[in-house]
């Protein structure tokens, strides 16, 4: 959907919402200094900002979750002052915020979901009959024709975003909060969410949209604040200032950001880690595969790429190979430096050197309750053991270490891993995968929800092991990060290996088609 | 971005320091807090009981009452942190007690044989409902509270729902105290002499433990800190040595609390510093993520649940030897107060929270409640009630403070200073940075200090 040139402008629109001198501290970190926003009517206004930068904490604080009283200053909306006392009081004012992390329950169904706190009732019971009406209305407005009853955790993640958007949609909201939708979303399905804001917009319904996905800012936004270190830099109007991308990371990170992907390094050696005929089953459907017949290998020194759409089974493939972590194992062949290896669990996997970064790193990366220092340890504190005691110096010093080299942004190690902001919590994951010295380390999206700057230095990261020796692979949903790092590609559809493209001829156009087909050529050596 | 690099310290009085003085980061303060409220009720009791509380006959007393409580708070806390439950502690005890006074009076099995024999049946109790729990899957609050029926029903068909007693040579361990030996001066030697180690100890402890903090390039507590704190720890241990050795003529400071004392010392060094410790609290925190670091959270459970019935064995021994007998009515009960101990004691039912230290010290509380209570008077239905609010308040506390923002209580006591000094604050170019509660005056309080070493943190 394009837009037409005047719905861009909103200088002139009324001003909905204002927060003036917003300062929020934690104990012992100040994460909003006197910020300040003003959002229009019909306008979307994106925040922009490193991790870590504080656009999360500021969205929580004008949607109640950091109620009136625990920050200073003042939130103006529709002209009167608000002091939400929590979510519940936000949402009555029009203003309903969709979290980084999704707050559906997987066990409800959909409509349950959407009407969850705010039933429909008849004579004091709920109303199942209206509630369910309601919820096929509200998803056709989403553009979902999925049956309101099916459980939230069987349908993608991408219409789990939607479903939540319907719920707002259901609370008459005004002002639509949405902190990093685009996410844990495929090319298609964010477009769709995309021009789902866009037509919420032409529908009188303004949205602040969190993204660090800045080809995605440049195309939808109308004006972009920009928070570094918990102030406000600059409010850019995209129209009248003509921005785009280069201009946004400037006033993110201070400076231009030369060559977004590292030079490769030329000196790819042998094949030493091969998967030969891999079949996985899925775990509770017996009859469905989500793994077929797949082999593939990886040289040392080299950055092999997984691309595919969503659910196409490049996680499960991963997982089932780090220590069976996924589904029922069928058959299959492991192969590392010339000899069959067996790996029946996580901790023979990291044994045999190989390391897993999750891509949900807050539920299968990091236990949120411990701090830095013993999470960067975790996964291999043998290593720093003698006779089963861990050593806590040495343990410090490690975490240090990588505190530095990752730049990982916290006061100290013995901060809780819950504290920080999702980006440096993503390099806490792969301190801690590093630490295990791992021959081949399998990532995950390793940059979801990662800023531009955070994202170039793990595109470094990620070369440097690959110049050390090591095998990477990388499963990613962003096909330019693909390109850009990969030195080969595998493309995956439905569970099959459909095609391996070394990157010189890779283009997305190839790309698209070998993930979206079963045609599959020859996997050769 | 730390704000250690911001002008040096003038130094001044503040009360950041002082929070070091019982450990800064934010799982110290919060024992820090339930310390506080010991020695407050400590103190309260003792004025209403006119000095009753801290004489030396009441103290001893207390101890080897409540030492199995305590040992149960041990394990509980494992099984809690690891985000299970074990309701069948006391009927383990109670079983275990029972088999063990059985073999001795039936079997003439000599003591020392019959206390290995318990704990081989506690452990064997222990792998049972272990296996239950991590291999077969079921609940452990399901498993244990079938256990607590189980091994009722089992003591009271051994025993014939009758009171045996147990020779007098396994007595020791329950109602047994330090000798007497060396010249006579009118105190317990071997009590003096335990006193006067355990206060070199934590002179050493806590100079090594300045020493390793700056190794890790953490800004230790200014001395005077370091130096107050021993004082005033020296003054507690010998105050306590001269009182337990005082006592009247045959007593002094109980076995059980010797037992008691190495199994919090193992208990915490186990938990905090062995790989097996780690992995409790990371099956706890989140299972998935650990099981995905090579963590056989199988195994852990298995040996969480086993070595809570173990010492639940342990306890119900030195129970039974305590009261001379074992009966059918013994441990009933205990499993709530240790459960409330560890929940005083700061551990989270979600799992994946608490310490050995704080467990102790809960179970401290509700000790002192108990006994000042019972010395005042105070019939043994209001004790329950009061018990019970507490437990409730306790929780409440931590609860509402954590979601205020303010992980301790010294936060608290400060929140009217924060609130004067926000404005005052200059408005420097970083967010300010530090890792602990209060702010303070002193720049140098900003240094992060979560890393103070285990040493100083409170013992129980
Ligand atoms: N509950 C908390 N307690 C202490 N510090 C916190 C807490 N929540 C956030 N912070 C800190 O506040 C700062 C801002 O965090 P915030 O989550 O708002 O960042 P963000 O801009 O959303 O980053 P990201 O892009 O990674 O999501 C960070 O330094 C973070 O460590
Ligand atoms: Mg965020």
């Amino acid at each position: 959907m394009e837009t037409g040139p005047d719905t861009r402008d909103t200088r002139d629109n009324p001003v909905i919402l204002e927060m003036r001198s917003i300062t929020k501290e934690f104990p012992g970190v100040k994460a909003l200094s006197d910020v300040s926003i003003t959002v229009r009517a019909n306008e979307i206004h994106a925040i922009c900002g490193e991790n870590g930068a504080g656009k999360s904490t500021l969205m929580k604080v004008l949607s109640g979750v950091y109620p009136y009283g625990t920050y200073t200053g003042d939130i103006l909306f529709q002209g009167s002052e608000m002091r939400f006392r929590d979510i519940k009081s936000s949402e009555s004012a029009g203003i309903v915020i969709i979290h980084q992390e999704l707050a559906l329950i997987p066990e409800l169904s959909i409509t349950e979901n959407i009407f969850l706190g705010n039933e429909p009732t008849r004579f004091g019971a709920i109303d199942w009959v209206t509630a369910k009406k309601r919820a096929i209305e509200l998803l056709a407005r989403v553009g979902l024709s999925d049956d309101p009853d099916t459980q939230i955790k069987n349908i993608g993640v991408g219409k789990q975003q939607l479903v939540e958007i319907a719920k707002a949609l259901n609370k008459s909201v005004k002002l639509l909060i949405l902190d990093e939708p685009t996410a844990a979303l495929n090319e298609a399905d964010s477009q769709h969410l995309l021009d789902l804001i866009l037509g919420l917009k032409s529908r009188g319904i303004s949205s602040i949209m969190i993204s660090h996905k800045l080809n995605e800012i440049e195309r939808v936004s109308d004006a972009i604040t920009i928070i570094r270190d918990g102030k406000t830099i600059e409010t850019l109007d995209v129209k009248a200032d003509g921005v785009n991308e280069d201009r946004i990371i400037r006033g993110m990170v201070g400076r231009t950001l030369e060559n977004r992907f590292p030079e490769r390094s030329s000196n790819i050696g042998e094949v030493f880690f091969e998967i030969k005929n891999w079949n996985v089953q899925h775990p509770q459907v017996a009859e469905r595969m989500v793994v077929k017949n797949s082999s593939f290998y990886v040289r040392r020194g080299e950055v092999v790429g997984f691309a595919g759409l969503m659910g196409a089974g490049r996680t499960e493939l991963a997982m089932s190979i780090f220590g069976r972590s996924y589904g029922n194992f069928i058959s299959g062949e492991i192969v590392k430096d010339g000899k069959e290896i067996q790996i029946r669990n996580v901790t023979e996997a990291i044994n045999n050197g190989l390391a897993y970064v999750s891509e949900d790193r807050k539920a299968l990366g990091l236990n949120l309750l411990d701090d830095i220092k013993r999470s960067v340890v975790s996964a291999k504190l043998k290593k720093i053991a003698k006779a089963e005691v861990v050593n806590d110096i040495a343990e410090f010093q490690i975490a240090e270490q990588y505190r530095k080299s990752l730049r990982i942004k916290t006061p100290t190690v013995n901060e809780g891993v819950g504290k920080l902001s999702g980006g440096n919590q993503q390099k806490v994951v792969l301190a801690k995968w590093m630490f295990t010295d791992p021959d081949l380390l399998i990532l995950d999206e390793p940059t979801r929800g990662i800023d531009v700057g955070a994202k170039t230095e793990i595109y470094g990261i990620i070369r440097d092991l690959a110049a050390q020796g090591k095998g990477v692979i990388m499963i990613s949903s962003e096909l330019p990060e693909l390109l850009g790092v990969s030195d080969r590609i595998y493309t995956i559809f439905e569970g099959a290996i459909t095609n391996d493209i070394p990157a010189e001829e890779a283009d997305p156009e190839t790309l698209m088609r070998s993930m979206t087909s079963m045609k599959t050529k020859a996997v050769t050596k | 971005m730390t704000a250690s690099t911001e002008a040096p310290a003038k130094k001044r009085f503040s009360f950041r320091d002082l929070g070091k003085m019982f450990g800064g980061g934010s799982s110290n303060v919060r024992q820090f807090g339930i310390l506080f409220s010991l020695i407050a009720i400590i103190v309260l009791f003792q004025i209403l009981t006119d000095g009753l509380t801290l004489s030396s006959g009441n103290l001893i007393n207390l101890v080897s009452q409540y030492a199995y409580i305590l040992i149960l708070a041990i394990g509980m806390v494992m099984v809690i942190i690891a985000g299970h439950i074990d309701l069948s502690v006391g009927s383990v005890a109670a079983f275990v007690g029972i088999v063990v006074a059985t073999a001795m009076q039936q079997w003439n099995l000599p003591w020392p044989l019959g206390i290995v024999l318990g704990l081989v049946v506690g452990a064997l109790i222990g792998a049972w409902q272990g296996w239950w729990v991590a291999f077969v899957g079921v609940p452990a609050f399901i498993v244990t509270l079938a256990g607590m029926l189980i091994f009722r029903g089992g003591n009271q068909l051994i025993g014939n729902a009758n009171t045996i007693p147990v020779p007098q040579g396994f007595t020791e361990i329950g109602a047994g105290y330090l000798p007497e030996v060396g010249p006579d001066t009118g105190y317990n030697n071997l009590t003096l002499l335990l006193g006067l180690i355990i206060a070199l100890a934590v002179i050493f402890m806590e100079f090594r433990a300045r020493r390793v903090q700056r190794t890790m390039g953490s800004q230790p507590a200014p001395l005077w800190v370091s130096i107050i704190k021993v004082v005033v720890l020296v003054v507690v241990i010998g105050f306590a040595s001269v009182l337990f050795a005082g006592g009247r003529v045959g007593t002094s400071f109980p076995i059980s609390g010797i037992i008691l004392g190495v199994l919090v010392l193992v208990y915490s060094f186990v938990t905090r510093n062995t790989i097996f410790g780690r992995h409790i609290y990371s099956v706890g925190g989140n299972k998935h993520a650990a099981e995905l670091s090579g963590v056989k959270s199988r195994r852990i459970d298995f040996l969480v649940m086993m070595n809570m019935s173990t010492l639940a064995a342990l306890a119900g021994m030195i129970f039974v030897a305590r009261s001379q007998a074992s009966g059918p009515q013994d441990g009933i009960g205990w499993e709530l107060d240790a459960i409330a101990a560890v929940f005083i004691g700061g551990a989270a039912v979600a799992g994946g929270i608490g310490t050995v230290g704080g467990s102790i010290i809960g179970g401290l509380v509700m000790a002192v409640l108990n006994n000042g209570l019972q010395l005042l008077g105070v019939g043994a239905d209001r004790v329950q009630i009061i018990k019970g609010l507490v437990l409730l308040v306790a929780v409440g506390l931590d609860v509402w403070n954590k979601s205020q923002g303010r992980p301790s209580i010294i936060g608290f006591l400060t929140k009217n200073r924060r609130k004067d000094k926000l404005d005052l604050e200059p408005t420097s170019s970083s967010p300010s940075v530090g890792a602990g509660e209060a702010p303070s005056e002193d720049p140098q309080g900003l240094v992060p200090t979560a890393g103070t070493p285990d040493t100083s943190r409170p013992r129980g």
